[in-house]
């Protein structure tokens, strides 16, 4: 089990110290800062994913009933205010584009195509560094350790033929039976190989508010029924997303001399496994959802767009930081994945 | 749907998808290995997987719709791109 992070500011200062004693003892009316960066402060964001992580697999030492804390969950709920806010304000200017059900996957890829973030899978294939791939890795672990699981959070929300869609993806996710074939198990075996540390939340601490919002934004669309169309959509524009720079980062790792299969594995698996996914994620799954739930459409195409927005954001931290001749991870922890 | 064979979908701009029982072997008869239980083939030409998709058709913005298509409507658009061709050599 993982232990409990390092705190980052007044915020994650009570909460994790609150976490280390007895259920119940949070006071009431804890403070809570008005972020510079909604999407990426350290301090915000290290302690919803605190919050979140008691749901998963929990911290080492901390009592297992702060999961379903009153005062905690009220704390969270004023974090997961000050974010959700922040994604309508960054998003402001944006209008989901127009579907229904019978073209939700035009609309999803509509959003797709409108990203203009910088490719992070395009810089690695060409001129990556295997310091900056391991970064990339180390940041990835966050989510890709626990991969799928925010997503099935949406199962038990789902009917009829929304939910065999979602269940036809996760058991792919989950390895089909086999917990070798698990995706979150095969990327531990990518970081083995590269001389990173698999233990599931090892590296937390080395991760920044940027990243830590990535894990967030599917935690908190995945743990609310309210956001089921959000996390639908989440999964859907992930799927979209992912064949086309998945080989690319499997190109990059045999560039750099780690082409071993169990190396690659991670990646080669999803280009032909996300190819049959994102298909069915966006007609059978988002569109299935719409068919169903005709109000839930702009939801949907927003936990899209706000994927695609935060996701933007960690691709501009860490290119701007490599640019810089920079660590794109928190001292001290960045020099655990020196090359 | 499996009890009725296999159930092949062509997606709009994307792959076919093969659910159901069914096996997949090349023209001497070898199995081609697959993982899961839903293979999705290309059907672009682009992809380097062949013959799985492996995501190409996104990168040459291919469509096709997944419907089955009408022949007359076919054949009428090939025969206004040649009036079209036509047009600009005798113009």
């Amino acid at each position: 089990m993982p232990a409990l992070p390092t705190p980052r500011g007044p915020l994650s200062e009570t909460v994790l110290a609150a976490l280390r004693g007895a259920p119940g003892t949070l006071s009431p009316g804890t403070d809570v800062p008005t972020p510079g960066d909604p999407l990426a402060d350290d301090d915000l964001h290290l302690t919803l994913y605190a919050c979140y992580e008691l749901h998963y697999r929990g911290f080492d030492g901390v009592d297992e009933r702060w999961e379903w804390d009153p005062g905690l969950l009220g704390l969270r709920a004023e974090l997961e205010a000050v974010f959700e806010d922040g994604l309508h304000a960054a998003l402001a200017g944006w209008t989901p584009p127009a579907a229904d059900a019978t073209t939700m996957d035009l609309a999803l890829r509509a959003i797709a195509d409108a990203d203009e973030a910088p490719s992070l899978s395009r810089h690695l294939e060409r001129n990556g560094t295997l310091e900056q791939f391991k970064e990339v890795v180390v940041h990835r672990s966050a989510y890709q350790l626990k991969e799928a699981d925010p997503h099935s959070w949406a199962i038990p929300r789902l009917a009829g033929g929304p939910k065999a869609a979602l269940i036809e993806v996760q058991t792919d996710e989950y390895g089909s039976g086999d917990p070798a074939r698990m995706h979150a198990q095969l990327f531990a075996d990518t970081m083995e190989e590269l001389g990173l540390d698999p233990s599931y939340g090892a590296y937390v601490d080395a991760l920044p508010g940027v990243t830590l919002a990535t894990v967030n934004l599917m935690s908190m669309f995945g743990l609310h029924r309210r956001h089921r169309g959000a996390i639908v959509g989440h999964l859907a524009l992930f799927e979209m997303t992912s064949s086309i720079p998945n080989r690319r980062y499997a190109t990059a790792l045999r560039r750099l001399g780690v082409g071993a299969r169990r190396a690659t594995e991670f990646y080669d698996e999803h280009v032909t496994a996300d190819a049959v996914h994102e298909n069915v994620a966006a007609v059978d799954l988002a569109g299935g959802l719409v068919r169903q739930e005709p109000a839930l459409k702009d939801d949907i195409l927003f936990g899209a767009r706000a994927l695609v927005e935060l996701e933007g954001r960690w691709a501009t931290m860490l290119l701007g930081a490599w640019a810089a001749q920079q660590r794109a991870l928190r001292a001290p922890r960045h020099d655990a994945v020196a090359a | 749907m499996s009890a009725d064979g296999a159930r092949i979908t062509p997606y709009r701009d994307g792959p076919l998808l093969i659910r159901g029982a069914f096996t997949l072997a090349d023209q001497d008869g070898n199995d081609i290995a697959f993982r899961g239980q839903t293979v999705a083939l290309c059907r672009c030409g682009r992809s380097r997987q062949k013959p799985f998709c492996d995501g190409m058709h996104k990168a040459t913005s291919w469509r096709a719709a997944s419907e089955a298509q009408d022949p007359h409507a076919a054949a009428q658009e090939t025969e206004s791109r040649f009036a079209r061709e036509r047009d600009s050599t005798t113009g």
